[in-house]
C-alpha cells in the first residue's frame, strides 16, 4: 500500500470489490454497464477473486439474485447504470425493506429519452426515495474508498441496508487516475468478513418477504425510516475509522474556501473539481465564493448541512438532474426545505446544469456565480434555472 | 426480541428485521375475513355432502365437520360467493351481512 498506479476508475472500483473479497457479484453485461463487472468477471474467471460470478438476464434479475445472495449470508455486489437500474427498479424497493446489505456501485448516467448513455444525476435521482444509503464519489481515489465504506456501513448490524455509492459516467468510471489500491489483507484491517444477523437457514427456517397488509405495512415502514435516519452514526464513525487505518479522512459534506465567502456553490460527484478550479480563478479576481458538496446523500446529514451554512449568506445550488414540473433540482429542493424553519438563513438560487453529458466548465461555474450574485442583490431570483440552454 | 402472540399484527418495534417470519403459521393467526360483504348459507336438507365447496374455496375457509357437513370459518370468508356457484345441487345461498 501507499503507492499511486495509473488505473481506470471502473477498474479500480471492481479492484475495492476484490479487496473487499465479496462472495457474488450479479450483473448483467451490457449496455449501459461499465468495464467494472467486466473486470470483475475476468478476475473471477482468472481465479483472482474467490466469488460467484453470475451473468444474469437482466437488471431486474441481477438485484433479485443479490437479494437471494445477501440472504443466504453471502457478501454481495452488483454496479449498474440509468437505463439499468430502471429496470432493476422494483427490486431495488425490495433490497432495503428486507434488511439486504448489498454494496452497488451506480455510475451516474442520463435516464433516456432522448436516448443517452452520458453522464448526469437523472438516473439516482429516480431512486432516491427507496431507502437505500447513498454515497457521491468525486474522484477515483474517493470511488474506491467509498466501495470498501459501504460494505463496512451496509453489513453492520445497526444498519442492514443496501448502499449505493454513486460515481459519474465517463468523467470519472472512464477516465484514468492515480489511485492507491488495496490487497484483501490491507483491506481486512477495515472491512471484517460478515455476520449476518439473519439469513436463510434450514435449521432455523424464516420467512423473507411477506406481504405487509395495510395493518402492518406503516409499522414496516417506520422500521426501515429508523434504521436508515440512525445509520448516519455508523456511516460517520466508518469514516473515521478509515481514517485512522488509511489516512484519508472522509465527512458527508466537504467544504472548499467557504470560509468568508460570499457565494458558495453547492455540488455532488465529480464537478466538484472543475467547481474548485473555478473557485481559484474567481479568487484571483477577486471574487469571494466557495464550495459545498454533499458526499453522503442518504440518510441527508441535516445537522451537518445546517451547521456548514451558519455564515453562509448565498448559495448556489447546481442539480444534475431536473424534477419535471416541480420547483428546482431535488438537491435545491432539499437545501431549501432543511433550511426553512432556521432563523437564519442563507438565499438559495437553484440551477441544473450538466445534463447528459454536457460539460459543466468553469465558465458556466462562473455564469452560475454572477447570477447568483445578481439575484442576491435584488433579493430574488427565478424558481430555478436550467444553465446552457442554447436560445439560438 | 419478544413477540406479542396475539395476532400477526405488531407494534413496528416488536416487527422483526425486514419483516421477517420467524414462527412458522403466521397466517393462521391473521383474520382476514373481517372485509366479506355476504357469507354463504348452507341448506343442510338438501345437501349431498359432496365437499366440492371445501374443494372450491380459494382461502380453505371450509373443512370437514359433522355428520359428514362442511362447515365454513367467518375468520377466513371473503363471501367470494365461488362455493354457492359451484355446488352442483345449488343448496348454497350467498346473504348479505348485516350493517
Amino acid at each position: 500500500m501507499g503507492k499511486k498506479i495509473g488505473i481506470e476508475v471502473s477498474i479500480a472500483v471492481s479492484e475495492a470489490v476484490r479487496a473487499a473479497d465479496v462472495d457474488l457479484i450479479a450483473a448483467y453485461p451490457i449496455t449501459p454497464q461499465t468495464h467494472i463487472v467486466e473486470h470483475l468477471s475476468e478476475l473471477v474467471a482468472d481465479g483472482k477473486l474467490d466469488a460467484e460470478f453470475v451473468p444474469v438476464e437482466s437488471e431486474h434479475s441481477a438485484m433479485s439474485l443479490c437479494i437471494g445472495s445477501s440472504a443466504a449470508g453471502a457478501r454481495t455486489y452488483t454496479a449498474t447504470s440509468s437505463q439499468g437500474l430502471a429496470l432493476m427498479h422494483e427490486i431495488v424497493w425490495i433490497a432495503p425493506a428486507l434488511r439486504m446489505p448489498i454494496v452497488m456501485t451506480l455510475v451516474n448516467r442520463s435516464m433516456s429519452g432522448p436516448i443517452s448513455i452520458w453522464n448526469d444525476h437523472s438516473d439516482v435521482m429516480s431512486e432516491r426515495d427507496c431507502c437505500w444509503i447513498q454515497t457521491f464519489a468525486e474522484n477515483g481515489q474517493e470511488a474506491f474508498d467509498l466501495t470498501l465504506h459501504a460494505f463496512k456501513v451496509a453489513e453492520h448490524p445497526d444498519v442492514l441496508l443496501p448502499v449505493m455509492v454513486n460515481l459519474d459516467g465517463f468523467t470519472l468510471s472512464h477516465v484514468i487516475e492515480p489511485i492507491e489500491l488495496m490487497t484483501q489483507a490491507e483491506a481486512g484491517k477495515y472491512l471484517k468478513p460478515y455476520e449476518p444477523t439473519m439469513r436463510l437457514d434450514t435449521k432455523q427456517p424464516v420467512t423473507m418477504g411477506g406481504v405487509g397488509i395495510p395493518a402492518v405495512y406503516t409499522e414496516a415502514k417506520k422500521q426501515y425510516e429508523t434504521a436508515i435516519t440512525a445509520s448516519k452514526k455508523v456511516i460517520l464513525d466508518a469514516w473515521k475509522e478509515f481514517g485512522e487505518v488509511y489516512g484519508r479522512k472522509y465527512k458527508p459534506i466537504e467544504t472548499y474556501k467557504t470560509k468568508g465567502a460570499e457565494i458558495v456553490l453547492m455540488t455532488m460527484g465529480s464537478i466538484s473539481e472543475t467547481a474548485m478550479t473555478a473557485i481559484d480563478l474567481m479568487r484571483d479576481k477577486g471574487i469571494s465564493v466557495g464550495l459545498m458538496r454533499f458526499r453522503l446523500w442518504r440518510p441527508f446529514p441535516l445537522q451537518e448541512f445546517r451547521r456548514a451554512v451558519k455564515n453562509i449568506s448565498v448559495l448556489a445550488v447546481v442539480d444534475r438532474a431536473i424534477s419535471y414540473g416541480s420547483q428546482g433540482g431535488p438537491v435545491f429542493m432539499e437545501v431549501r426545505s432543511a433550511l426553512y424553519d432556521q432563523e437564519v438563513r442563507p438565499q438559495v438560487f437553484g440551477f441544473v446544469a450538466g445534463l447528459g453529458g454536457r460539460d459543466v466548465t468553469v465558465d458556466m461555474f462562473e455564469d452560475i456565480v454572477s447570477k447568483a450574485s445578481k439575484y442576491a442583490e435584488k433579493g430574488k431570483g427565478p424558481v430555478y434555472e436550467m444553465i446552457g440552454v442554447r436560445e439560438k | 426480541m419478544a413477540k406479542k402472540k396475539v395476532d400477526a399484527v405488531l407494534a413496528w418495534r416488536d416487527l422483526e428485521l425486514g419483516m421477517a417470519i420467524t414462527d412458522p403459521g403466521s397466517s393462521a393467526q391473521l383474520k382476514t375475513g373481517d372485509w366479506r360483504s355476504q357469507h354463504p348459507v348452507v341448506d343442510h336438507e338438501k345437501c349431498i355432502k359432496c365437499g366440492l365447496c371445501w374443494i372450491y374455496c380459494p382461502d380453505m375457509a371450509y373443512s370437514p365437520g359433522k355428520e359428514g357437513y362442511y362447515d365454513w370459518n367467518g375468520d377466513y370468508c371473503k363471501g367470494c360467493g365461488i362455493c354457492a356457484s359451484e355446488c352442483p345441487k345449488g343448496v348454497i345461498t350467498m346473504v348479505m351481512e348485516e350493517e
